[in-house]
């Protein structure tokens, strides 16, 4: 496939920069930072120093053996992202644009938070590298995540609850962004996903695709072949374009992005932006979005705090677009089953965002041969959600026992 | 005749020797069918043009007054739709001009160039669309001249002097200079290298320069207006109409007069 982005930032009709003027200048110097990073050696070799002695990367490919054989289907593989520092892979991004900040002469950071894993995993490199930070968070957030809350405060940053809109990520990031717009001159934005205007999906993308490119190699190693099919979920998506990536030209390798169905398509209450929206431009990029008919944007719905936003990264829409990525959704019950059956299968408690792939394995595992290799990122563990999790069991929308 | 018709506004002013007044209301707060009369009090107080502000789920450019004065609108059921229909009603009789503000979304929903034939139907002169930077206006830019409605650009207090330059040589209408850094809303002061910022622009701008957001006094339409060729107040007013408190409002554009 062609190289996206273009030069202004757009993947195919998707993406580009529609931020006020304000912004305007420090996008432009993010993205001449961004580009001479990518080609200075010492720049690369302290991200690798990070990754292997903070991060802990490489992060193993591990063969799921008795997930395997209890859906009955292709070889089952998880990429481990859930084992990195903090528990997810947001801090392979927060890591490289922190070290992004102190380039440029930086030394606060903002970045929004919905369930807090980019929260926590902002405040942690900006602990480690001693820059400023502060989080802002939805107010509803701020309430149902109160440990994260505190671990970010015990972090060093300073937590602001975000009551403007509906007090939801998507509120977290338009306060973010008006912070960003305010104290522009000597601050940096972190953002989170691979969304927002151009060069955030490109720079995430590109801190994200070790996923891709460390399972590339590792499937090789352990199969002597390309997988059949990759798996990821998708909020914002950046779990999933750091692991497609590198497989983008990889032909026979299928990808499925599955997204929040939260109480099911059809209830409206989800959080499918690519599965049930239409385009449209939220923070920053024109991608698919959920929306009305007169273009205001619509809240998202799902369990899984990470994928709750109604907007998705603008490479995701063109992948869908041009064929190349499967984007489906599974719904909060779904997700909810595949987190009890990976526990109880590999003893692994799956974030919720991650439950969605591999629930998504169970609709896999009938229409693939035994032979076949399937890839699953793990992006990220369920230690923070088991509250949620307890809470879904005891009013009873599952049959756990 | 649309976007002369802002220029034309804007001409009178000057040839008077005076400053222009463009005061922001968000359509729909209050109820839709006070707009129109809402219209007319600005017109008769004074006013210039008038901004008309769309709401829109997400305005990241907005401070807290008009975030909540959108909130209000939608809540109210206000659409594109609804108030394109409603300025049109009395397109004939009016004797101000009209530019909207809104963020690129509901415009894009719309459809582009349906929009701005239904501007033009409207009687709108131009549009303002803060989360539209210049790299990116050619989604616009074809369609709004077509219909002659003239695209409003904002220039920041953050811009390089290339940017500047651009933005000064495509300027129509006029050309919004954002006095802060950061939303709209009210500020107790100005950065100290305003006036000249100001007034540099008006040197290259190809129309009529505004100073906007954060102009919430009449002393600030004082100082800031005579860098330039006027004000632009938003907040102040939404808050104002929000209490009932029309005096406020018509204090407000006197003081341009004083300028």
């Amino acid at each position: 496939m062609a190289i996206y982005p273009t030069e202004t930032g757009h993947y195919g009709s998707f993406g580009g920069r529609f931020v006020p003027e304000t912004l305007m200048p420090a996008i432009l110097e993010l993205e001449k930072a961004f580009k001479e990073a990518k080609e200075d050696p010492d720049f690369q070799e302290e991200m690798r120093y990070y990754l292997k002695q903070y991060v802990g990367r490489e992060t193993p490919l591990y063969y799921a053996e008795r997930l395997t054989a209890t859906l009955g289907g292709p070889k089952i593989y998880l990429k481990r992202e859930d084992l990195n520092h903090t528990g997810a892979h947001k801090i392979n991004n927060t890591i490289g644009q922190a070290l992004l900040t102190q380039r440029m002469g930086k030394k606060k950071v903002v970045a929004e938070t919905g369930a807090g894993q980019h929260g926590v995993a902002t405040a942690t490199v900006s602990a480690l590298l001693g820059l400023e930070c502060i989080i802002f968070m939805g107010k509803e957030d701020v309430r149902r995540q109160a440990l994260n809350v505190y671990r970010m405060e015990l972090l060093g940053a300073q937590v602001v609850s975000v009551d403007q809109g509906n007090g939801t990520l998507k509120d977290a990031v338009n306060e973010a962004m008006r912070y960003w717009t305010a104290n522009v001159e000597d601050t940096h934005y972190i953002f989170g996903t691979a969304a927002g205007p151009h060069p955030f999906p490109q720079i995430v993308r590109d801190f994200q695709r070790i996923i891709g490119d460390e399972s590339r190699k590792q499937i090789i190693e352990a199969e002597g072949k390309l997988p059949e099919a990759i798996v990821a979920c998708v909020g914002g998506g950046s779990n999933a374009i750091g692991m497609f990536y590198p497989f983008v030209d990889d032909r026979d390798v299928k990808m499925y992005g599955v997204e929040a169905g939260g109480m099911g398509l059809p209830t409206g209450k989800h959080a499918a932006s690519l599965t049930e929206g239409k385009a449209g431009i939220l923070h920053g990029s024109l991608s698919y979005l959920l929306q009305n008919e007169d273009g205001q944007v619509q809240e998202a719905h799902s369990i899984s705090a990470g994928l709750d936003y109604p907007g998705v990264g603008p490479e995701h829409s063109y992948l869908k677009d041009a064929g190349r990525v499967t984007y489906d959704a599974v719904t909060d019950e779904e997700a909810l089953e595949a987190v009890r059956l990976l526990s109880r299968t590999e003893g692994i408690i799956p974030a919720l965002e991650s439950a969605h792939a591999v629930a998504y394995c169970k609709k896999l595992a009938p229409v693939m041969d035994k032979e076949d290799v399937l890839v699953v990122c793990l992006s990220g563990r369920g230690d923070k959600d088991v509250n949620t999790i307890r809470e879904a069991h005891e009013t009873g929308g599952d049959s756990y026992d | 005749m649309t976007k002369a018709q802002l220029d034309n506004a804007f001409l009178t002013v000057s040839e008077a020797g005076e400053k222009a007044f463009v005061p922001y209301i968000m359509a729909g707060d209050g109820g839709l069918e006070s707009l129109n009369e809402r219209i007319r009090f600005l017109a008769d107080s004074g006013a210039t043009a008038i901004e008309l502000g769309l709401p829109f789920s997400d305005p990241v450019a907005d401070g807290p007054t008009i975030q909540a004065a959108g909130i209000r609108a939608l809540e109210a059921g206000t659409t594109v739709q609804a108030v394109l229909d409603e300025v049109a009603k009395e397109k004939a009789s009016r004797n101000v001009p009209l530019v909207i503000m809104t963020y690129l979304n509901p415009v894009f929903a719309y459809g582009v160039e349906a929009f701005a034939s239904a501007c033009a139907a409207a009687g709108i002169s131009g549009l303002i669309l803060p989360d539209l930077p210049l790299e990116e206006e050619g989604l616009v830019v074809e369609a709004l001249q077509k219909h002659e409605i003239a695209l409003i650009r904002l220039v920041a207090l953050t811009s390089t002097p290339d940017r500047i330059r651009a933005l000064a040589e495509r300027a129509e209408g006029f050309l919004y200079a954002v006095t802060v850094a950061g939303t709209t809303g009210e500020r107790a002061t100005f950065v100290d290298q305003l006036g000249t910022h100001l007034q540099e622009l008006k040197e290259i701008s190809k129309a009529p320069v505004l100073a906007g957001f954060g102009v919430s006094t009449p002393e600030h339409v004082k100082e800031l207006s005579q860098y330039c060729d006027g004000v632009v107040v938003g907040s102040k007013i939404v808050a104002a109409l929000h209490q009932g408190d029309r005096q406020q409002v018509a204090e407000l554009i006197r003081s341009i007069k004083q300028a």
